[in-house]
């Protein structure tokens, strides 16, 4: 079978995957707030049923675990950057540091505190030793060594 | 026995705008971002789902990798769209693609049914080359 060029206005609904795609937007863009199932559906034009239906066969998740996986990428991010675990927690629209902390724990294995922890003990032992972070042989061919990089 | 692919190395010609365009248009993830020295930086970034594959993106620039004509001539053949670097894949590539072309993506094939399933080709902002595909087309 050879390739089979299909034009935007050919694609199947094109209408329903730009909503989708919107409503996606939205939840990237506004996940910090207090947003939930019924305005991503508003957003989108969409009964919430319909609306979970073609997201979850668009991302292969349901908008509210797409959320949630939205919340936890960021919070993983501020908690790295040293952000008080407190403060993660409503930064990223949880209102509850019970609920964020439990959740953070079953997606990552471990509890805001200690993942904290862990990435700035990384952190540290890099800025002591930048090759630590780097695979030996791409060290050697830039040529960087202890006593260039430091 | 080898197992896996832990890294990739991505010629890019500046690292700055690399890293705008994979983390922020592509929802890529920073892995590791170093500074190595005043003049260089040790930066990889890894797909949303698969954080055990980093992607390095290593600039093109005259230093101890590459001499200056070499730099030269990387810099021609990245930005002229010799090197295809990876193919991705995604659930959906309809969504996938409009959200990306949304974001300033730059689209050398839009999509094409394949016997395997869909398949674009995209640009990163050097000029490297990009299989998008979706494997399951028939939901």
């Amino acid at each position: 079978m050879v390739s089979q060029n299909i034009e935007p206005e050919q694609y199947p609904k094109l209408y329903l995957y730009r909503r989708i795609v919107q409503a996606k937007l939205f939840i990237d863009r506004r996940y910090a707030e207090q947003i939930d199932l019924a305005q991503i559906a508003d957003e989108a034009c969409f009964s919430r049923f319909h609306f979970t239906r073609l997201f979850k066969s668009s991302y292969g998740k349901t908008p509210h675990n797409y959320l949630t996986e939205v919340r936890m990428d960021n919070a993983q991010q501020l908690l790295a950057q040293g952000e008080p675990v407190s403060g993660v927690c409503f930064s990223v629209g949880f209102d509850s540091s019970t609920s964020f902390a439990a959740l953070f724990k079953k997606h990552f294995g471990v509890s805001p505190s200690v993942y904290q922890a862990r990435q700035l003990k990384k952190q540290t032992s890099f800025a002591e030793n930048p090759l630590r972070a780097v695979p030996n042989c791409f060290a050697e061919t830039h040529g960087w060594k202890k006593s260039n990089i430091q | 026995m080898i197992t896996k692919v832990t890294h990739m190395c991505v010629y890019v010609l500046d690292q700055d705008s690399a890293y705008d365009f994979y983390i922020n248009k592509l929802g890529f993830k920073v892995h590791t971002d170093v500074p190595m020295g005043p003049d260089a930086r040790w930066l990889t970034v890894t797909p949303p789902g698969q954080s055990e594959l980093e992607l390095t993106l290593f600039p093109v620039k005259e230093g101890s990798t590459f001499n200056a004509e070499t730099a030269r001539t990387m810099t021609d053949l990245v930005k002229k769209g010799t090197f295809g670097a990876a193919v991705f894949t995604c659930q959906d590539l309809m969504a996938t693609y409009e959200e990306l072309k949304g974001k300033g993506v730059e689209f050398k094939k839009a999509p094409t049914k394949e016997f395997y399933g869909y398949e674009a080709l995209f640009k990163d902002d050097s000029g490297n080359w990009f299989s998008l595909s979706q494997l399951n087309p028939e939901k």
